[in-house]
């Protein structure tokens, strides 16, 4: 393929005409450059360049880890260090990431500019809130060092800023000591999204990490069902001897055809999933990479979406809306025979420091959708719901939402425009999804 | 194992760096820049578990008086040299370089003469300490001419020879030659390259380079494939050559 007919594409084949330029030296890399993409993991278009720049600074061979204090779990990296490297060189000495998102295969700069949550984000908060420091490129060329103690506003403006307020080259951030390198892990079915919600709210009182897989195409008393999944690092009494094995894994080899997942297929894969599950809860001692990474095991799983890919639509939705919301929105997929491939609940907890971060107290909605002709007024209906009841939607994900319902939906954005223009005035920062979704220049 | 790494900052040296200091081999770093080999050497000591950064020491292979003495800190500091291992080298595309004849011949020097004499230092001290080995990085580039790499290309046959050269004479009393041919690699080298098929990571390089290492391979193609590839590209007749863009 020549360079001038390249495209660069996010997780769910959202693509872009452009390319990405590699680096070892983020310094350099970064001058003058429009944006940094890690392992392009965001399902969108966060990590594309505008239709202007043509390319982006790729950070993945900026790896090295800079210090480890093995007495607090002080680190500090690159930014480029992938997730993935860092767990299986530290959790065999009994370190693990304070927050981790769904897949191990993403950059630490790439965890900062979402501002990632996990399974623990009503005990533990998101990735930001565990970060000591940041160092940024930012847009006239300066080099600037920024944390929760100095230049706090461009720090919170960056922690969850899409990588729109400078470039991330470090990040100092404090490990978790783990009791053991195993997770103890716990499932229970739920019949109905009200009995699912009760045990989620139920498990998070009790357990560190939890998170509810839904059944996203059940209709009628069956809406909502799942199985909540619930876990905490296992004591070493607990553990097997040694460390889990790092997962080998196999890969999709093509595209399936578009329409392999439809909502027969999918339904009954869900059933067959659900069925399995047994009526008491199911307790087991599993690797954790299982337990936090499990489409990790299937590489280039996107793929079997075919080829125009997918889209993941995730909301979180107030607290004190209550189970009624929850059930609202998977009432409007169900009417509008959404084909929800997957579908993932998880009760958030406060908001935390990243001024234009995504959670809040509430419950998370992630819904994974097959693209087709009909996505852009699904995910359109799917956002208008959601700035009724109050809530409001995750950039990494996102690839559909118009610019006048993200405004809607954020009164944050006024004060997180404000400190971005301080730092980059001519806005020379900006992706495909800052277009889009912020009316930056082209 | 003691080993000394001239180039071990980046790419592929950065690789092999972290598998030898992984399985827990005593590490030396040469290289130009001193904050890069200071960022390296802590990446090495975390990865390493080690107490304190593996030292480093100023080599630049643009000047060759920095040679002999960078060889003999490291010697000092690590007690005996067991492995002398070279990944630096200067890259250029051949569209680059046509039209600087001063850059051509700067690539010419640093990737052939410069490189040869810093082995001959490394060599030196590898027999008169009783034998050892030297593992250096050529180039697939170097097993046949082809057109985007004319300099490069020739640059590293000469880089081949010596090495096996080398092996001929000094084999029988101790010297072990390792000459790695990495074939086209995902490095910050051949970043802004559109990789071809059989396109390698950084990785496994290390992997396969640690084996030969070990058992004292005189020639490794990394990935693999590259040894099939390129024995049917020494063979490909000129007529062809002079019409492939490959």
């Amino acid at each position: 393929m020549r360079s001038d007919e390249a495209t660069i594409a996010g997780w769910g084949r959202v693509s872009a005409p452009g390319r990405e330029l590699r680096s070892d030296d983020l310094v350099r890399l970064s001058d003058g450059a429009t944006l940094s993409r890690g392992l392009g993991r965001s399902y969108g278009d966060s990590s594309l360049p505008p239709p202007s720049a043509r390319e982006v600074a790729g950070t993945v061979l900026a790896d090295r880890v800079l210090a480890f204090d093995p007495a607090t779990g002080g680190l500090r990296a690159e930014a480029g260090l992938s997730l993935d490297a860092l767990t299986r060189m530290l959790l065999p000495r009994g370190w693990f990431v304070p927050v981790t998102p769904g897949t191990a295969f993403v950059t630490l700069g790439g965890m900062v500019a979402a501002d990632v949550h996990g399974k623990n984000h009503h005990v533990d908060g998101c990735f930001g809130a565990h970060v000591e420091a940041l160092r940024l490129r930012v847009a006239d060329g300066r080099i600037v060092d920024c944390g929760p103690d100095r230049e706090t506003e461009l720090f919170r403006a960056t922690i969850g800023g899409m990588g729109l307020t400078g470039h991330i080259l470090d990040v100092a951030l404090r490990m978790t000591r783990v009791p053991s390198p195993w997770i103890l892990g716990e499932s229970v079915r739920a019949a109905g999204i009200d009995a699912l919600l009760a045990e989620l709210e139920r498990s998070s009182a009790a357990w560190p990490f939890t998170v509810a897989w839904v059944d996203g195409v059940a209709r009628g008393a069956g809406l909502g069902r799942g199985i909540v999944h619930r876990g905490r690092w296992a004591d070493p009494s607990e553990a097997p001897a040694g460390g889990p094995a790092p997962p080998g894994g196999v890969r999709v080899p093509f595209d399936l055809p578009a329409g392999t997942l439809n909502r027969a297929t999918v339904g009954l894969f869900n059933t067959a999933l659900y069925r399995a599950h047994s009526r008491s809860a199911h307790r087991r001692v599993q690797s954790p990479f299982r337990f936090f990474y499990p489409l990790d095991r299937l590489g280039d799983w996107y793929r079997l979406y075919g080829r125009r890919g997918l889209t993941q639509h995730q909301c979180v939705l107030p607290q004190e809306r209550g189970p009624a919301a929850v059930h609202d929105l998977l009432a409007l997929l169900a009417r509008r025979r959404a084909c929800a491939c997957l579908c993932v609940i998880k009760n958030c907890g406060d908001e935390g420091l990243g001024t234009l971060s995504f959670p809040r107290r509430g419950t998370s909605v992630a819904i994974d959708l097959p693209i087709d002709d009909r996505t852009q007024g699904l995910v359109d209906a799917l956002n208008e719901r959601v700035i009724e009841l109050g809530g409001r939607i995750y950039l990494a994900k996102d690839a559909f939402t118009r610019a006048e319902h993200f405004r809607a939906m954020e009164p944050r954005l006024e004060r997180w425009t404000a400190v971005r223009r301080r730092w980059d005035p001519e806005l020379r920062l900006r992706s495909a999804q800052s277009v889009r979704i912020l009316g930056d220049p082209a | 194992m003691n080993v000394v790494l001239l180039g071990a900052t980046r790419g592929m040296g950065r690789a092999l760096a972290r598998r030898l200091v992984e399985r827990g081999d005593a590490l030396c770093l040469l290289g130009r820049d001193p904050a890069e080999l200071e960022r390296s050497a802590r990446d090495l000591q975390v990865r390493g578990a080690l107490p304190a950064p593996p030292p480093a020491f100023l080599c630049d292979l643009a000047r060759p008086e920095t040679f002999g003495p960078a060889l003999d800190a490291a010697a000092q500091s690590l007690g005996r040299l067991d492995t002398v291992v070279v990944t630096a080298a200067a890259f250029a595309a051949q569209t680059v370089l046509e039209g600087d004849p001063d850059r051509a011949r700067e690539l010419a020097t640093v990737d052939f003469a410069s490189t040869v004499g810093f082995c001959e230092h490394a060599r030196h001290r590898l027999l008169a300490a009783g034998g050892g080995t030297l593992c250096v990085f050529s180039s697939v580039a170097g097993d046949r001419a082809r057109s985007p790499v004319v300099l490069y290309g020739a640059a590293k046959a000469g880089l081949s020879a010596y090495l096996e050269g080398l092996d001929h004479r000094y084999h029988r009393h101790g010297l072990r030659t390792v000459c790695v041919k990495p074939g086209f690699v995902r490095t910050g080298m051949t970043a802004g390259l559109d990789p071809p098929p059989f396109a390698g990571d950084p990785e496994r390089v290390a992997r396969r380079v640690v084996r030969a290492i070990d058992c004292g391979r005189p020639v490794v193609y990394a990935p693999p494939v590259w040894r099939w590839i390129m024995l049917v590209v020494r063979h490909l007749p000129r007529a062809v050559m002079r019409r492939a863009e490959f």
